[in-house]
């Protein structure tokens, strides 16, 4: 518990830093949130509070926008996190036979997290790396010129590492 | 020091996925092992465009192209052609029809017909080293206009090289630059447009990777020209390696004294600014982008007043894109007649495009305006793979529409992709053959529009949507004819009544499907058949009796059970169990199974 505190309190801290950094500048709450985002992992409603005191910014404005773009979460992520890309590049090279393939072996449909958190499934956006297409990326890392036959072995690696 | 070889490695994302910073790494560790660290020099490039073969890496002087190289190949390539000098001949290209191999890039048809301004530096050059982009002339055009023209001067020369913007709209540069420069105001400011969200585009991300100064160069040139000291660029946080070099090559630039104060020792000051965007497809919207960087909900406004007049925090505001700017240092230097030399009439210069989709070589070309799709197609991108056939090819993305054969011959421009139905857009290119719906196609494109729409607006809004609805409905072979007449109806009531240009143009892909595909519609909605086989509740999985091996294969891995045949028996399918998941014709070694 102790640990928590002070792992909570570190994050506080980060999180302070860089709403000084940014205090007063016009247009700062979407530069923050990518920030806060960074710190926490996603956006809980208690960030999206302190961020509002910080910068002076109404709860609503910061939820408003929080909602509005795709890329930013109020759940948390899951330690791998498999984005496959569902551009029109991807899509036609056959992008969803790898998600069914992946959501068959794990049991996820997009936009769900596994119980233990390991493993995340989501569809992203052309990710512009059509000539490997079609494309994942598990966390940063991008696997291009798939086919789903490849998906058991790939999830293997994942599922050894932490 | 000088090197006698160089060795270009691409680190383009694609490339970057097929390990090419591996590659990159193991060369320069095996040279300094051999002691050869001081006569090679190992450097990392931006995208050659190349993309379908990556990584690719190229070797000077000789000018030698290798293609798809692994970490284990690079001893080879150091003992054969560093130190031998011969070729590692299996891994030159080679092509895929015709299996011929061509040693040197220049030589590869892929690269033969291009002409390369805006990619000029692309694959030439490190982009994290400043130096190397000066040592092409980089800065110079900066320099040159701050000592030698008037900020009249500098946007008459881009009104006459015919610049149009290359981001989609095709809107004149020279013009909107004026506009900028005369709007009343003090404070005025310069934003590049990165949010290239185009699924299937990726033009503005290559370029941002190989030669990120020459968006900087120019953005500093356009504040020059219209009285501004600060600049913004608004790019995709998606783009992870373009956000990277960016940060560094503003960096670098603020070093050397080519941002900031007192520029080349004159008055003028330019300072840029980096700003992520956050996964929203209608920031690509010129004043939803504007809306984004105030730190709001990107949510369009209504033009006018136009951004020129009154853009960010209500400043006059000029908005360009990515390529758009990159042509713009090569125009200063080689002046308005060069560039206006290239292309057409009415659009003149040269284009880049991602091709992408069912073609041999998906990548990135910038070819001049006029040459032909069939061009594009088959001279440069090799064709349509594995023997099919070309059906269409979808320009502009969610925004455009598909150009089908009996077109191929159309000269690439502005205006007559428009009569086609399509759009230049931004310069995705992909390509669909014969196995792909053109139903499905525009589906796809509805639920991304769908999805993005920011719901401002009611037509866009629930108009998309319930066009997504009637499509839903039609490939799961419960549409009706009028869903057509309706389908058409609604396409040109929601691009008549959107706010701005993501919902005017988000019907183009159905009503150009309906346009030249509309007896695929037709199919699905009066024979209830998806002709191509792709709408799952429409296609029937056959066994074609005179193609069957009787091996079994297929009725083992049918997950429901529904193929019929002991061995030594000709198998067949039961319509009513079969679920269409296609594993039997994956599996069947005889391609004997069709949809």
């Amino acid at each position: 518990m102790e640990q928590t505190m002070s792992e909570h309190d570190e994050k506080l801290t980060k999180l302070n830093r860089v709403l000084e950094q940014y205090a007063g500048k016009p247009g700062a709450l979407i530069p923050v949130l990518h920030e806060a985002q960074k710190i926490y992992g996603y956006l809980p409603e208690e960030v999206q509070y302190h961020i509002s005191q910080g910068l002076g910014v109404p709860l609503a404005d910061v939820y408003g926008v929080v909602t509005f773009y795709a890329l930013f979460t109020m759940t948390p992520r899951a330690e791998h996190n498999i984005a496959v890309c569902m551009g029109t590049a991807c899509y036609v090279k056959g992008a969803g036979q790898l998600v069914e393939k992946i959501g068959g072996e794990l049991g996820l449909k997009f936009g769900e997290i596994s119980e233990d958190r390991r493993f995340g499934l989501e569809a992203t956006r052309c990710i512009g790396a059509c000539g490997m297409a079609p494309v994942l990326t598990v966390n940063e890392e991008v696997h291009g010129r798939l086919n789903a036959d490849q998906m058991g072995e790939l999830l293997e690696k994942y599922k050894n590492t932490h | 020091m000088s090197h006698s070889s160089h060795i270009l490695v691409c680190r383009g994302t694609a490339c970057v996925s097929g390990e090419s910073r591996e590659v990159q790494a193991e060369f320069e560790k095996q040279l300094q092992e051999r002691g050869l660290g001081e006569q090679v020099r190992v450097v990392h490039t931006g995208c050659f465009g190349f993309c379908a073969r990556g990584p690719v890496m190229v070797i000077l002087p000789q000018g030698t192209m290798y293609c798809e190289v692994r970490v284990e190949d690079v001893g080879e390539i150091i003992e054969k052609q560093i130190l031998g000098g011969q070729t590692v001949e299996r891994l030159l290209f080679k092509d895929p029809v015709t299996q011929e191999v061509t040693e040197k890039i220049d030589d590869i048809d892929f690269f033969k017909k291009q002409v390369r301004i805006a990619l000029r530096n692309c694959g030439h050059i490190n982009p994290d080293d400043i130096r190397e982009y000066i040592a092409r002339d980089g800065y110079k055009a900066l320099g040159t206009v701050l000592a030698k023209h008037s900020p009249e001067e500098v946007i008459n020369i881009l009104k006459k090289s015919g610049l149009r913007g290359r981001g989609g709209g095709g809107f004149p540069t020279g013009l909107k630059w004026e506009l900028t420069r005369k709007s009343p105001g003090e404070v005025k400011y310069v934003i590049c447009n990165a949010d290239e969200g185009d699924p299937g585009a990726f033009m503005d991300r290559s370029i941002l990777e190989g030669d990120p100064h020459s968006v900087l160069e120019a953005m500093a040139i356009a504040g020059y020209a219209i009285g501004a000291d600060r600049g913004f660029v608004y790019v995709r946080a998606e783009y992870a390696i373009a956000v990277e070099r960016l940060t560094t090559a503003i960096s670098q630039a603020r070093e050397m004294g080519l941002l900031g104060k007192g520029l080349f020792e004159t008055d003028f000051e330019f300072d840029i600014e980096l700003r992520l965007g956050a996964g929203a497809f209608v920031c690509g919207e010129e004043t939803a982008l504007i809306t984004s960087i105030e730190g709001n909900r990107g949510e369009p406004r209504p033009k006018p007043p136009f951004p020129a007049q009154a853009g960010l925090w209500g400043r006059p505001t000029l908005i360009n894109n990515v390529e758009t700017l990159a042509n713009i240092p090569a125009i200063i230097l080689n002046g308005a007649e060069w560039y206006a030399g290239f292309g057409t009439e009415k659009s003149k210069g040269t284009k880049v495009f991602a091709i992408a989709g069912k073609i041999g070589n998906t990548g990135l070309i910038e070819v001049p305006m006029g040459i032909t799709l069939r061009e594009i197609i088959y001279d440069i991108g090799g064709g349509i793979p594995e023997g099919r056939k070309f059906k269409a090819a979808q320009t502009g993305g969610p925004s455009g529409g598909c150009i089908p054969a009996d077109l191929l011959d159309i000269s690439i421009e502005y205006d007559t992709l428009l009569e086609a139905g399509s759009m230049m857009g931004s310069g995705g290119l992909i390509v669909m053959d014969d196995s792909d719906c053109m139903v499905d196609i525009a589906k796809f494109y509805l639920e991304f529009t769908c999805d993005e729409s920011c719901g401002k607006c009611t037509p866009c809004r629930v108009g998309t949507k319930r066009m997504l609805e009637i499509l839903e409905r039609i490939t799961e072979g419960r549409g009706t004819v009028e869903d057509i007449d309706l389908l058409k109806e609604l396409g040109h009531g929601i691009k008549e009544a959107s706010l701005c240009g993501l919902g005017q143009s988000a019907p183009n892909p159905v009503l150009s499907t309906l346009k030249y595909f509309e007896d695929e519609y037709i199919a699905h909605v009066r024979d209830k058949v998806c002709p191509a086989g792709v709408c799952k509740k429409l296609s029937r999985i056959r066994i074609v009796p005179e193609e069957c091996k009787k091996c079994g294969a297929c009725a083992r891995v049918c997950p429901v059970d529904a193929i019929k045949g002991s061995p030594k028996e000709v198998h067949e399918i039961d319509p009513d169990k079969c679920i269409k998941c296609g594993q039997c014709i994956e599996k069947c070694c005889f391609k004997a199974i069709k949809r």
